[in-house]
Formats: structure tokens, C-alpha cells, sequence
């Protein structure tokens, strides 16, 4: 029999405003094994660990039970507490009165009937505990990211600037990301290729990051400090480490017409190609899809021309596999499509475009080279109408729009609209707006900015239609101040469509067995706590796949994440959680259900030698548990038909027990 | 808010199914307003004054009749309002107001014979018990 000692914290008027923690701990006396029971006002307080750790030597406890908030808040201060005191941490355990109890009910009779019966299943399961010890497992000393943006090139560059090896897995033939594609950076109006630029020459000059580009994450195995991952490198047809990025090949391409990506769409590329000048890796990369050679084995004009002999026609995608200590998952954003936004005519004319495409219109390495020029007829456009929130804040139209602010459109509209006035000052610019959302630091004063000394017309009020007429566009609008319908003949209209997680982020999840919320942005452990982290440990967040982000945060983001990693990988050995599941090799009548259901693959079949009772031997296949990568979810011990696999510290005979204790 | 503007106000509500509390104050329904400047009340100005209980002016205003239930403030609304539905219940508290439609849904069953069409039933039903 466990000496259990029960300690009911009031949380202040957290928990004692719903529940009568005083009844609580004297109901809570007369269980079974309770020797001592008590409340105190903040049990997490110093004050309070110190009464638990006086009680454990005063009555010589063996088990504790601690009625406050959730394990997950607490659970290791007071496992610490009782550690400090002689008893095995795991001895401890917590029945949440708060979140699951005074929070959830406004009635204080009820509260406490509730608070008692969690207490009672909590010393239930405590008579049940036994000492359990942590196993350590080694730290693999690398870290993988994934995504080379601009937050995937800060994860890895800060990771490497600490010592450890990095491995950037990027999609695109080339790093670089978003930021690559714009022109200006709000709020200070440096060039972003002027500032991203130097970091794109820093990974790829740094000995302690490789990139694989045109690269995919296929598989995730193992755990925190030692996953095993596999990258596909697709097959670019041209030998990374010969091609010297010269661009005769390019220039030789005859199959012109390939719609430019970099450039979305609004210009052509060859078949052949390098995304942009700053490229990184600077390789060239044959389009497959496109490709006369690879389609159909007539032209091979590229491999003549190539001095360095690195086009190869027959190269294969190739999967890598490496070890990994922690994940950085830095995938990114798109802009929605706006197909589906009728009303702006987006596909019915080339003059509307979105805020991307502006800004490869004013781009300098653009389909333009910079000149702002209308996609239909390449002349100036006078009269440029901005509209916000395309898309965001969209409840209504869940097929059409996303119900969250993407938070960066009012900043870059500001900028498109000011730097408009500045360059072409005999353009009228209009910037629609539902809200002007600017904090940030320098940015409402970007905003006022524009309007003040850059003479940008502000209108509150949305933009109901566009219709193409003639070479104008006609564009019918409220002003919602004046309460006026305004009509008004543009020649371009420019929408800041709302932004979304980058398609690869939901697989991705999936592999990584990491969560994400309904709109595909990963989940942080903690909102305000733990904003770089996943739930799934060894797994971090950097940038806009956690949530819409600007430049400046998604670097603060990317080096709080690249911290996090370091601490982690600084490590030799981390400890593991003991609650592991274990087979009864007596039991186990090899049916292999709880290998099928193990998420982690910690089960394994071995055929085993059994001396019979007529002293003949029988081999087995029995399963075992690898306590490494066990992660205690589970699932093994559900899906076990003969009862063999079991949980410590969770173990089937503690639940029940804690069930018998609800329901007596 | 005085009693009768909120049970006004309550009435259409309900009527309409509309919840004004979900406008962000856009505008996109006054913007694609085919019928804007025939109104004196705009479609978003409908939606606010609907929730202040103001539907006074709105039984009294012409304007009820120049909307063309095109239902683009519907298609157009990011958040779902259905500004059409409003104008719609107003225009339906006049109709009842006027007392040439004073039936509840209770009361169709008396007019009920074998020469109503069964789809008149059925609207008829489904109108007085708005």
C-alpha cells in the first residue's frame, strides 16, 4: 500500500472560486492509502513545494497527488519537488481541477463534486505507480530545414553560425523564396535583393550548410535528436557540382515559350534555366515538361553548347538519406488564387493582377525590367486602384477566401502605392480599405507616409466589380464615409490577395506527425510560450508557415527557432520519457496488430526460443518495443487482442482503476 | 434602444435570419449595388440601422421597392450578412403592417380545399410562419 499525501491548490480564485477546495482535500482524506490531505493557496509556489516536501518526510509518503492546473502546466515542477524530496518523480501525479473543472463550470456544488471525483481517480492510479527510470538516447548533431526562404535561410545560417551542421531541403531549383521575388522591403524601402542576397551568398560560402535544391522531404522516421529522413533530389538533367552557371545553354534553348515562374507567368523562360541572377545554387536546371531532348530525344543543343559537359540527359531523381537531430519546417506561403474572385475580373483581364505580380512589374529583373507597364498593352498606367483584403478576412466564402487577416497586404500596399506616387507622380493611385491594420514599429508612419506626403487616395469602403471596357478598366467602389458609390475608369487594379500555407506544408505535417490548425499554418506548442515550437518535439517552426508573418518577424521567428535547435543539439544525450509501452513475451501471440498501428515504428518481430513446461522448445515470433523511439501514445496497447502490450505508467490496471474511482 | 424599435428590430431578425453583427463594415455590399443610387438607405447602411433598431425610416423609405433582390450584396458579402434579406423582411413588415396579410401559419389550414395548388400550400406556409 502506497502512503499518498493529496495537495489541493486553490490557483487563487482560479480554482477556489468554483470549487470549495476545503472539502475537496477532506473528502479526498478518506480514500484509500491517503495518509495526509491538504489545500494551500499556490501549491506551484516556493511556499507550497516546500509544504509538499516537509509533508513527504514528516509522514513518509511514497505518492503524491497534487488537485490543481493541468499536468501540462505544472507536472514537472512538482515531479522536481518530489524528486528533491527522495520519491521517484513519477510517483507523482495530477488531477486537473482547473482546466478540466473550475473553468469549465460556473456552479460551485458541482465544481467540487467534480474536483472530488478527479482526485479520487488521481489517488486510484497513484496506489497503482511504481518508480519509473527515463532512458537517455544520443543527439544526432545536424539539423534539417526545410524550405529555403528567407526564414529557412536564417534558421540554418544562425543553426551553422553556432557550430552545428545544416541541411537546407528547398523544392525550387534555387533558395531564396518570396523575399527573392520582391522589390522593396516596407518599412525602410531597402531593395530586398539587396538584403537577401548576401544571406543567399552566406549559405552557400558557409562549410557548415549544404543545400539540396529541386529537393523534397519523402520520409520521416524516428524521433527528437534522431530522425531518419529521406530526400528526393529530383533530377535536373545537369550535374550540380560541373555546371559553372555560365548560361550558354540558355542562350542556345530554343524552346523560348516556357511560362516564367519566377516572373508569374508574365514572361517566358527556356527549357533550360536559371530562376534568376542571384540563384543559389547557381546550376541550371532543364524543365522536364518542356524539354524537346527529354520529350522527345530531338535537340541535345544545351550538351553541345555546354563547355563544362554537365548536361546530362539520362540523370535519375535521387534519394538521400540522412540523420538528423531536429527539424526546422520553413515552408512558407502563397497567395491565394484569385480565380474564383469573379468580380474582379482577374481572369478576364491581364490589368488585373495581384500584388506579387506588382511587384515583379517594378522589379528591375522583372518582365518589365522595373518600368511600371500594364501587362495587356505595355503602356503607363494613370489611374492604379489598390484593393485590400482580397480574400482574407473572407468568412462567408470558405471556398473562395480564408477567414484570417493575412496581416502583411496593408503594409505592401502602402508601399506599392507610395513608391508609385514617387516614381510615376502623374499617376492617381486609390487604395481601398476595409481596415488600415499597421502596427509594427515605423509602420503606421509608412502608412500616414503615404497618404500625406505622397498624395495616395485612401478610401474606406470596398470594390464591388470590375468590368473591362475598352482599354479601361471600370471599377465600381463605396466610399463609406462620404456614403457615395464612386465609379471609377482605372487602367490597372492591383488586389492584395490573401495569403495561404504553401501546398507542400499539409503532407509535410503528415510525415512530420506534427499538428496544424484548419487552415494548414502548423500549430505552435504554445501560443505565447512556445511560438517556435511544435507539439511533436525535435520539430520547430520558423516563419510564415506557423501564421501570415512580415520580413522582420519571420527573421526574429527564424532566429528564435534557430535557438531552439542549438539548445537541443548542444545536448549529448536526451533524456526519454519512461512511459513506454512493453510486451508480455508470454502473451504476445505474434499477431503483429501492434507493429501496423505504432506511428514511430518502435515495434519489432523477433522469433524467440520458449522452453515448454514438457521441457521441449517452441520458437515464437514475439514483438518488441524499442524504448528509444517508443513515444507512449499508445495505440499498441489498444489494438492488442491477447492483452500482452501494456504501458508503464499508464498501464491498463491504473486506468481501469482511475475509471472505477469515476464511476464508484 | 425603446421597447418597440427592439422588438422591431428583433422581429426582422428573425424574419430574416440575418445576424448584423457579423458586418465588419466593408462596404463590398454598397459597392456592387446595382440599384445604389436609387436608395436613400444603402444596402450597408441597411445592415447597421437594422442593428440600432432604426427600421422606422426603412418602412418609410421608397427606397425598399428600387432594391432588385439581385442578391449581389449576398454573393459579395466576405462575411456572409445577406443584406437582400433585410429588405426583404422590411418590406414584408409593411405588407403586414398594411393588415391586408393578417394570417398565421395556423390559419392557412381554413382556406385550405382541393383547388389550391399544393406548391401555394406550401409557400403560403412557409411565409406566415416567418
Amino acid at each position: 500500500m502506497q502512503r499518498i499525501g493529496v495537495f489541493v491548490c486553490w490557483c487563487g480564485t482560479n480554482i477556489a472560486g468554483t470549487v470549495d477546495v476545503k472539502a475537496v482535500a477532506e473528502a479526498l482524506k478518506n480514500e484509500p492509502g491517503v495518509i495526509v490531505s491538504t489545500d494551500y493557496q499556490y501549491m506551484c509556489s516556493q511556499s507550497g513545494q516546500q509544504m509538499i516536501k516537509d509533508a513527504i518526510a514528516e509522514h513518509k509518503l511514497t505518492g503524491i497527488v497534487v488537485c490543481s492546473c493541468s499536468p501540462r502546466m505544472h507536472e514537472t515542477t512538482f515531479r522536481k519537488t518530489a524528486a528533491s524530496a527522495g520519491i521517484n518523480p513519477y510517483m507523482v501525479e495530477i488531477a486537473n481541477i482547473r482546466e478540466q473543472c473550475s473553468w469549465v463550470h460556473k456552479d460551485m456544488p458541482i465544481g467540487t463534486e467534480k474536483a472530488i471525483i478527479l482526485g479520487k481517480a488521481a489517488v486510484a492510479k497513484v496506489n497503482l505507480n511504481a518508480p519509473l527510470t527515463p532512458g537517455e538516447s544520443p543527439v544526432t548533431k545536424r539539423a534539417l530545414v526545410i524550405g529555403g526562404g528567407i526564414a529557412g535561410i536564417q534558421t540554418a545560417l544562425d543553426i551553422a553560425d553556432a557550430g552545428f551542421p545544416v541541411d537546407i531541403v528547398e523544392k525550387k531549383p534555387t533558395i531564396g523564396g518570396k523575399m527573392a521575388q520582391l522589390d522593396k522591403t516596407f518599412p525602410t524601402l531597402d531593395c530586398a535583393a539587396c538584403i537577401l542576397t548576401p544571406k543567399m551568398v552566406d549559405v552557400a560560402q558557409n562549410d557548415k550548410i549544404r543545400i539540396f535544391s529541386y529537393s523534397e522531404v519523402t520520409d520521416v522516421k524516428g524521433f527528437v535528436g534522431n530522425f531518419d529522413v529521406t530526400i528526393r533530389k529530383h533530377a535536373r538533367y545537369v550535374k550540380e557540382d560541373v555546371c559553372t552557371g555560365c548560361g550558354a545553354c540558355i542562350e542556345k534553348c530554343p524552346m523560348k515559350k516556357v511560362p516564367n515562374e519566377f516572373n508569374l507567368g508574365m514572361d517566358n523562360r527556356t527549357a533550360i534555366y536559371i530562376p534568376f541572377a542571384q540563384a543559389t545554387p547557381k546550376v541550371a536546371t532543364i524543365d522536364p515538361n518542356y524539354c524537346n531532348m527529354l520529350k522527345n530525344g530531338k535537340c541535345g543543343l544545351c550538351a553541345k553548347v555546354c563547355a563544362a559537359g554537365a548536361i546530362d540527359y539520362t540523370q535519375k531523381d535521387e534519394f538521400i538519406e540522412e540523420k538528423y537531430g531536429a527539424i526546422v519546417v520553413a515552408t512558407g506561403f502563397n497567395p491565394i488564387s484569385m480565380e474564383k474572385f469573379d468580380e474582379y475580373a482577374y481572369s478576364q483581364s491581364k490589368d488585373v493582377i495581384t500584388s506579387l505580380e506588382f511587384e515583379r512589374l517594378t522589379n528591375a529583373a522583372g518582365p518589365t525590367a522595373g518600368k511600371l507597364l500594364r501587362p495587356s498593352d505595355g503602356k503607363h498606367p494613370h489611374t492604379i486602384v489598390f484593393v485590400q483584403c482580397v480574400g482574407s478576412r473572407c468568412e462567408a466564402c470558405a471556398e473562395k477566401g480564408k477567414e484570417y487577416c493575412s496581416k502583411i497586404c496593408c503594409m505592401y500596399t502602402a508601399k506599392h502605392a507610395m513608391l508609385t506616387r514617387d516614381k510615376y507622380p502623374d499617376t492617381d493611385v486609390y487604395v481601398f480599405y476595409i481596415d488600415v491594420r499597421t502596427p509594427g514599429k515605423n509602420f503606421d508612419e509608412f502608412y500616414r507616409r503615404a497618404v500625406e506626403e505622397y498624395g495616395v487616395h485612401y478610401i474606406k469602403g470596398m470594390v464591388g466589380k470590375v468590368t473591362p471596357e475598352g482599354d479601361k478598366l471600370k471599377v465600381q467602389a463605396s466610399d463609406l464615409l462620404l456614403n457615395k458609390q464612386l465609379h471609377i475608369d482605372a487602367d490597372l487594379v492591383v488586389l492584395a490577395a490573401a495569403i495561404e500555407p504553401d501546398k507542400s506544408a499539409r503532407p509535410l505535417a503528415t510525415l512530420l506527425t506534427a499538428s496544424m490548425d484548419t487552415n494548414d499554418f502548423f500549430t505552435e506548442a504554445h501560443p505565447k510560450l512556445r511560438p517556435v515550437e511544435s507539439p511533436t518535439a525535435g520539430v520547430f517552426l520558423s516563419g510564415a508557415c506557423q501564421g501570415p508573418k512580415d520580413i522582420p518577424e519571420t527573421v526574429s521567428q527564424a532566429g528564435a527557432a534557430a535557438s531552439k535547435v542549438i539548445g537541443l543539439l548542444a545536448k549529448d544525450k536526451l533524456t526519454g520519457n519512461p512511459c513506454v509501452a512493453h510486451s508480455d513475451e508470454m502473451m504476445c501471440n505474434g499477431c503483429s496488430s501492434c507493429e501496423r498501428v505504432c506511428p514511430y515504428g518502435a515495434i519489432t518481430y523477433n522469433d524467440k526460443e520458449f522452453r515448454m513446461p514438457d521441457r521441449t522448445t517452441l520458437i515464437r515470433r514475439v514483438a518488441s518495443v524499442n524504448p528509444a523511439v517508443c513515444q507512449g501514445c499508445g495505440a499498441c496497447t489498444v489494438a492488442c487482442p491477447s492483452g500482452a502490450m501494456d504501458l508503464h505508467g499508464f498501464a491498463s490496471s491504473q486506468i481501469m482503476a482511475e475509471v472505477d474511482a469515476i464511476c464508484k | 434602444m425603446s421597447s418597440k424599435n427592439e422588438r422591431l428590430r428583433d422581429e426582422i431578425l428573425k424574419r430574416s435570419g440575418v445576424n448584423p453583427k457579423k458586418c465588419m463594415r466593408c462596404g463590398k455590399c454598397s459597392a456592387t449595388c446595382p440599384a445604389y443610387d436609387e436608395m436613400e438607405y444603402h444596402p450597408h447602411q441597411f445592415v447597421s440601422m437594422v442593428e440600432n433598431g432604426d427600421i422606422e425610416p426603412l418602412i418609410n423609405s421608397k427606397g425598399i421597392y428600387r432594391c432588385l433582390s439581385c442578391f449581389a450584396c449576398v454573393d459579395r458579402c466576405p462575411r456572409g450578412v445577406e443584406p437582400a434579406k433585410l429588405v426583404e423582411a422590411v418590406r414584408l413588415e409593411v405588407i403586414r403592417k398594411q393588415g391586408a396579410n393578417h394570417l398565421t401559419a395556423d390559419g392557412v389550414e381554413a382556406f385550405l380545399d382541393g383547388e389550391i395548388p399544393q406548391q401555394a400550400i406550401v409557400s403560403a406556409l412557409r411565409k406566415y410562419s416567418k
